[in-house]
């Protein structure tokens, strides 16, 4: 197998592995908050726009992992540092 | 999956060379599509906010503009009061015009034919480090600048490495939330449509689906457009808001807890 090839079907598979694990851990953590916040406001439901409020602005911040994921694989399929190396070389 | 682009910066309409010899070694100014919505997105805000403000009125009879005007800073004096526990006014030319900027900017990506100029990297990264210069200039001018200097040695002198770290990363994390958020959207539907074909081989039915995939991406869209947009004006707000708020926090608690105890001694 030469550079290109491995680099092309390494690159693909990370992607899917990178989406997929960064998206197991913000996907807990948003139901865990989601859960919580639901809890809170049946509790105290005069309070509940205050809770919806916090709900959000954590379940961005818990999100913002899993972007970052998303960056980091939109980044390896379309700005590959290392297969614009491998291509430049390849193309002299 | 041509259809899919990370960054609108690599749509140029025209390049000037600003200084150098070559367009290679030189310094260019490109004319990119996020430049030229960015411009079209201050342009509207701008032209609505002049039209509306001509005629404004202090009778119970106001114009439409006039209303969604009033609603919106009053909204956003309310949510600075609320998070800052100070008054607003100080803030307010800042972070309102940064999230009604932000949310315009989202939101015209739902026009056909238009791009978010928040999904490209480069806009998002700019209000960031606004963000990040925001933060000492609202510091020092409320605190002096040995007293903002002081809250990076909190809560002890070895912290200081750390709270500078952190104040980087938030800062890359605020750039790369937006535009994450914001293009995931667009990217989703792109990669959902070019699926389309390959899902459905029968060419008269693509049409019919559309909607069906398009509307429910498109309201996804929309909401994390205004929740975005929300976000990072309350991140923002929150970040300086730390920086600027004054030291009575646990002192005063301990002071109202022994006079509460002192009270309920003196009643029994």
């Amino acid at each position: 197998m030469d550079a290109i090839t491995l680099i092309g079907a390494v690159s693909v598979l990370a992607v899917g592995l990178c989406m997929g694990m960064g998206a197991i851990g913000p996907a807990l953590g948003e139901g865990n908050a989601a859960a919580a916040a639901i809890r809170a406001m049946a509790q105290q439901p005069d309070e509940s726009n205050n809770f919806f409020k916090t709900m959000l602005i954590s379940m961005a911040m818990i999100e913002s992992t899993a972007i970052y994921c998303l960056f980091i694989c939109m980044l390896i399929l379309f700005a590959n540092p290392f297969w614009k190396h491998v291509t430049d070389v390849a193309a002299g | 999956m041509d259809n899919v682009s990370i960054s609108t910066d690599s749509t140029v309409y025209r390049s000037w060379l600003l200084w150098g010899d070559d367009m290679q070694t030189g310094w260019v100014f490109e004319l990119n599509q996020t430049l030229v919505m960015t411009w079209l997105v201050m342009a509207l805000v701008i032209l609505f906010s002049f039209i509306v403000t001509r005629k404004l009125s202090s009778s119970t009879k106001i114009s439409r503009g006039q209303n969604l005007l009033e609603v919106l800073v009053g909204g956003l004096n309310l949510q600075i009061r609320e998070v800052s526990q100070q008054e607003p006014g100080k803030y307010l030319p800042f972070i309102g015009s940064m999230f009604i900027f932000i949310l315009v900017a989202n939101l015209i990506g739902y026009v056909p034919g238009l791009d978010s100029p928040t999904a490209s990297l480069t806009t998002t990264t700019s209000f960031a480090l606004l963000v990040m210069v925001a933060v000492p200039v609202y510091g020092i001018a409320k605190k002096g600048l040995f007293g903002y200097l002081k809250l990076y040695f909190e809560p002890y002198a070895f912290f200081a490495p750390l709270n500078i770290v952190s104040e980087i990363a938030r800062t890359v994390a605020l750039a790369v939330r937006l535009y994450g958020n914001i293009l995931s959207g667009a990217a989703m539907a792109a990669i959902v449509l070019g699926l389309l074909p390959i899902l459905f081989n029968y060419e008269y039915i693509q049409p019919l689906l559309y909607p069906f995939v398009m509307l429910p991406l498109s309201l996804l869209g929309l909401l994390s457009a205004i929740v975005q947009a929300y976000i990072f004006t309350v991140l923002s707000m929150v970040f300086i808001a730390a920086a600027t708020e004054e030291d009575t926090g646990d002192d005063q608690i301990s002071e109202d807890l022994e006079e509460a105890l002192e009270a309920g001694k003196a009643k029994a």
